[in-house]
């Protein structure tokens, strides 16, 4: 029953979001090693306590996000864009 | 006899209505429940109990219910186990008994009572499970199911309709700062207290009235009525919004509540606008549960009997409705509550036995039943009801130090115990917070969050059990409610009182039985769970509380368990030797009292739930006559029928038409995206395993994209408009999830790929053109004709013209084939798709073409053996679909690297083939396996996709897996079995290519 407020259209019921994945994944490059790939796509930390997830605000600005989740509370203690580029520009139009 | 009083209560005295019982009229006044209504009327056997077939009256005035299940409504709107202590009466109600054949006075299966000594708990499952046998499959469970349907109709409860729901449902949202739950005294002043101080506060009421337990003093006890009507006018004056009828059945994480609002189940004949049900999500940031609490049965023999009620019942039926439950009344307690119940009914004329476990009590109460002419016992407890359908007398216990002994009996019509009192501590105990014991006051209290939940607990449902304490508790709890959401206030808020509040203590007592007296005492009347029961669950080793539980059912009825869990744990702490803490208390899950699927669908029905979608063409091909299929969510022509044909013929028709001469299909459902900007080519490149970066602009190309994992995810064509400008389309199935996964890579990813990506799929319909005259008949369409000459537009180019239709239309065209015909895509943007399919048409019809549906497009693509998503079902390598040219072994892609996997590189993996009857007269089904000859078992070595009959081979084909693949069935004998469907006939089949046709492709380049 979380609600996530969403950089672009504010605090918005979980259900016009979609759930992404582990967003502390770093993916490698295309031609590395299948190890690598491997150990990227199925291995998994499963943590008791804050972990970081994409979500996609899919039923609204289509939007990928980052949040910070308490796994077991299910609070969220920080939402941003995924994007590192559009992340820094809403930061910096917040700070003006 | 239990009768209507001349005077008093809350009901409507002006008004009589009527209803209808067992097929019988009876009346009541508006203000009654079914409950209070029936007592009125004297009928005291309600319905007959689950297992054993008991009989059963009115045991509660409230949602603790378990003796009063009935039925009620007719045909489409019969609701099964509706508690007749909350259903309020109407003109015209409809209710009848449960479980009783063909009667509830002579029921069958009452015979069961009479062999109920040899139905303990388990012993259904111990008798019918049977003993495995070791080389007979599922021996224990097929016998048990075999005997399951003549249990279950022995055991059971009322039947629901079989009918569609004709009522509306709806569902809402709603915020809050304080939510308050129950309108009691309690509850009323933490709405008035919250209210004032400015928070926007939210009362919800499960009963039609407030007042919660003030509703059951005298109306004329003037003092109680002023009181009353003072905490309602301050909580409304105050701007409380407040809902009655309302449930607050849940609470879930972060402040959210769940309410069912019952809008018209106390309505004769409901507003056409009117829902029947809503169902609301409620955000609050404080909640006060001031939910009350309920008032504990006792075991003793037959406490189940029609005329054995709670105490607190017996008053509220006298006091709100006006009903005496009965002339000679027993009470009995074990603790001080009950005291005012025996002196209200002696008050009314009853003749009243006071019956009080204890020892002693001090000298007021002591006077205060005596002065009202109440006989009051000390030392004496129920032992066992008699009586057949309704309670004659009682066999009375006395107490001998902590025991009992068989003592007199005394007779009576009216029963009625209390056990002590249960907080209701539901809705705290939801957010997973274990519930602790009190020893003092003989109950759970909610346990302390270890998380912090927004939650304050105030009156009764806090164990505080006077009025005045009640208002002072629900003050205190909305002070706590103030200073978490406003931080610091004027004043500090006020200590809550402290829990308990009765003059004498209680003896805590769950069970009377005495040497030498068999008993049928219930625990759980509603599963008929009897306390040998629970001592046998001991005896067996199934000794903690979640275990007990599912052993004996004990607690899993309707009621939850609200009624006997506590004497359930007590009993089980007593044949431990321990104490009830130690044996620990179940979990309560939400809901609190029963939600009706209806209001969890709410509006989430037929085509709301499953939207429909129509591409621009869907009138026009009803007009040309298309019977419509569903693929996905979209409506889609699956043949178009000419006098006289069926399905059969009129694919067969279509598809040797297009092979012919020219045909139409509707493709608009394709996914379509508008991949754009000066990094597109290399997305594309990494998003497909072939190579994109190369193709020239006015080309497309076929693709495939895989998943990180290595299997495929999906297929399209991408044609290149301009350096930047991409028009992607996917399969219809995955036209969503390819534009979801495209945004992910974009914005987690390779956030530096300077891409955007556009679903076009609403903007562009879309139209096939297949056949050898197709390019003829789309070049007499067209405003400039030679733009799709074989030079201009070779195989595989891409065009952006305009049709000759009105003042020109503009269009997208690609010359690409799926049916391994001369074929072109045309698009247009989706206003203009009507007139589009006039013009080809127009062209079409005198080259003898014809419209064609999905199912010769699926005749025509099986021939060829291009996939589907009937292939690409998320198992499927590119190798597994005959597809690995389709990577270059030197080109890094998306699922590159994890395609490599030994795994998905056996040989011995499913692979693409055709498949071909022996006997070409024979048929076989998709969905059929595919094994090797005379060893058809288990899941096979492969299974068929999709099956046809090939017009252009002139016999049934189909594609599907087998293990190996083409190369290792060359010379196997292999048939296609479907043992769900056709028995232990099986067909003899040909393992082929899956290229049934044209296999080098000439057609299409044609």
């Amino acid at each position: 029953m979380i609600r996530i407020n969403c950089p672009f259209c504010g605090e918005r019921d979980h259900s016009e979001f979609t759930y992404g994945g582990d967003g502390s994944v770093d993916y490698p490059p295309l031609d590395a090693p299948a190890e690598e790939w491997h150990d990227a796509v199925f291995l998994r930390e499963n943590p008791r306590g804050v972990q970081l997830e994409t979500w996609q605000h899919v039923s609204g600005c289509r939007s990928w996000l980052l949040l910070e989740r308490d796994t077991v509370t299910h609070a969220i203690h920080s939402v941003r864009a995924a994007h590192p580029g559009i992340a820094a520009a809403l930061e910096k139009e917040r700070r003006r | 006899m239990s009768a209507r009083q001349p005077g008093g209560g809350r009901i409507d005295r002006s008004q009589t209505i009527a209803f209808r019982w067992n097929g019988k009229e009876l009346t009541g006044h508006p203000g009654d429940t079914l409950a209070s209504a029936l007592l009125a009327n004297d009928v005291q056997l309600v319905g007959r109990s689950f297992k054993y077939h008991r009989p059963r009256g009115v045991m509660s005035a409230g949602v603790e219910e378990s003796g009063a299940l009935v039925t009620v409504g007719e045909g489409a709107r019969r609701d099964p186990n509706v508690k007749a202590t909350t259903q309020e009466l109407y003109p015209g109600l409809v209710a009848s008994s449960q479980n009783a054949t063909p009667g509830v006075r002579f029921d069958i299966g009452a015979l069961a009572n009479l062999f109920s000594r040899f139905l303990p708990a388990g012993f259904y499952y111990k008798t019918f499970m049977g003993p495995r046998i070791a080389h007979k499959k599922g021996g224990g469970t097929a016998m048990w199911m075999r005997y399951e349907k003549i249990i279950r109709k022995a055991a059971g409860m009322g039947e629901a309709s079989r009918q569609p729901d004709p009522d509306q449902y709806e569902h809402g949202h709603d915020f809050c700062d304080v939510l308050v739950v129950g309108a009691g005294p309690a509850g009323l002043s933490a709405a008035a207290v919250a209210a004032r101080a400015g928070l926007d506060v939210l009362l919800v009421e499960q009963a039609p009235e407030l007042g919660g337990d003030l509703l059951s003093e005298p109306v004329t006890h003037a003092q109680a009525e002023s009181q009353l009507a003072g905490l309602i006018a301050e909580a409304r004056s105050a701007g409380a919004r407040v809902m009655t009828r309302t449930t607050a059945f849940g609470l879930y994480d972060g402040g959210v509540a769940g309410l069912l609002e019952r809008v018209t189940d106390h309505l004769a004949n409901p507003a056409r606008h009117q829902p029947r049900q809503r169902f609301w999500t409620v955000r609050a940031k404080r909640i006060i549960i001031a939910a009350g609490a309920l008032e504990r049965h006792l075991a003793f023999g037959n406490n189940d009997r029609p005329g054995v009620m709670t105490a607190t019942a017996g008053r509220t039926y006298l006091n709100h409705y006006g009903v005496l439950p009965g002339a000679r009344v027993v009470v009995a307690t074990n603790n001080d509550s009950a005291y005012q119940a025996a002196v209200d009914l002696a008050g009314a004329g009853a003749e009243v036995v006071l019956l009080d476990a204890r020892h002693a009590v001090d000298d007021e109460l002591h006077r205060f039943a005596r002065n009202a002419g109440v006989a009051l016992r000390m030392d004496s407890a129920p032992l066992k009801a008699l009586g057949g359908w309704r309670v004659r007398a009682l066999q009375l216990a006395v107490a001998d130090g902590e025991r009992w002994t068989r003592g007199g009996v005394e007779p009576c019509d009216s029963l009625l115990v209390s056990g002590g009192w249960s907080p209701t501590i539901h809705l705290h105990s939801h957010r997973g917070v274990a519930p602790v014991w009190n020893d003092e006051l003989a109950c759970f209290l909610a346990g302390q969050s270890q998380s912090g939940e927004p939650i304050v607990m105030a009156g009764a449902a806090a164990g505080i059990w006077t009025t005045a304490e009640c208002v002072a508790s629900g003050r205190a709890a909305a002070g706590i409610a103030i200073a978490a959401t406003n931080g610091a206030t004027e004043t500090a808020p006020v200590p809550p009182p402290a829990a308990g509040g009765w003059r004498n203590p209680i003896r805590p007592l769950y069970e009377i039985r005495a040497p030498g007296v068999k008993l049928k005492s219930l625990v759980d009347p509603q599963n008929d769970v009897t306390a040998d029961d629970v001592r046998l669950a001991q005896r067996e080793g199934f000794t903690s509380v979640e275990h007990l539980k599912r052993y004996t059912t004990l607690g899993m009825a309707t009621d939850g368990g609200k009624m006997g869990n506590v004497i359930g744990l007590a009993l089980m702490a007593e044949a431990l030797g321990g104490t009830i803490p130690q044996v620990g208390a179940t979990v309560f899950r939400p809901p609190y009292t029963p939600v009706s699927l209806g209001a969890l669908r709410g509006r989430s029905v037929d085509a709301h739930f499953r939207p429909l979608r129509r591409t621009p063409l869907h009138e026009w091909n009803l007009k040309h006559g298309a019977t419509m299929t569903m693929a996905g969510l979209w409506h889609r022509p699956w043949y178009f029928a000419r006098a006289g044909e069926g399905l059969e013929q009129a694919y067969v028709r279509e598809a040797a038409t297009v092979r012919e001469t020219v045909g139409l299909c509707d493709v608009t459902s394709l996914g379509k995206i508008a991949v754009q900007g000066p990094d597109a080519a290399e997305f594309l490149d990494r998003i497909y395993t072939n190579r994109f970066a190369k193709l020239a602009v006015g080309k497309a190309r076929y693709g495939i994209m895989l998943r990180d994992d290595g299997l495929v995810l999906d297929d399209g064509t991408t044609w290149r408009l301009s350096a930047t400008d991409y028009f992607m389309t996917t399969t219809t199935a995955h036209a969503a999830k390819v534009m979801v996964w495209l945004e992910e890579l974009l914005h987690t990813r390779w956030p530096a790929l300077r891409v955007h990506l556009t679903s076009v799929s609403e903007q562009w319909a879309g139209c096939a053109l297949a056949g050898p005259k197709s390019r003829e008949t789309l070049s007499a369409c067209l405003k400039a004709p030679e733009a799709v000459s074989d030079e201009a537009l070779p195989f595989m180019g891409v065009l952006e013209t305009a049709l000759n239709v009105g003042g020109g239309v503009e269009c997208r065209i690609a010359r690409i084939s799926f049916s391994g015909e001369m074929a072109y895509e045309v698009y247009v943007p989706s206003d203009h798709a009507p007139a589009m399919m006039d013009a080809l048409w127009a062209a079409a019809e005198p080259r003898g073409g014809c419209l064609y549906g999905l199912e010769a497009l699926g005749a025509l693509r099986i021939e060829k053996g291009h996939v589907t998503g009937a292939e690409l079902d998320g198992r499927v390598t590119l190798d597994d679909a005959g597809l690995g040219k389709m990577a270059p072994p030197d080109k890094p892609f998306i699922g590159n690297a994890l395609r490599k996997r030994p795994e998905l590189l056996r040989e011995d993996r499913p692979r693409l083939v055709g498949i071909a009857p022996k006997n070409r007269g024979d048929t076989f089904n998709a969905g059929a396996i595919l094994c090797a000859a005379r060893r058809v078992s288990g899941h096979g070595e492969g299974w068929i996709t999709a099956v046809t009959h090939s017009p252009a081979l002139g016999h049934w084909i189909g594609l599907g897996f087998i293990a190996g693949g083409h190369a290792a069935w060359r010379d196997k004998p292999a048939v296609a079995a479907d043992p769900v469907r056709k028995g232990a006939a099986t067909v003899e089949v040909e393992i082929t290519s899956p290229h049934f046709f044209d296999p080098g492709g000439e057609r299409m380049r044609g």
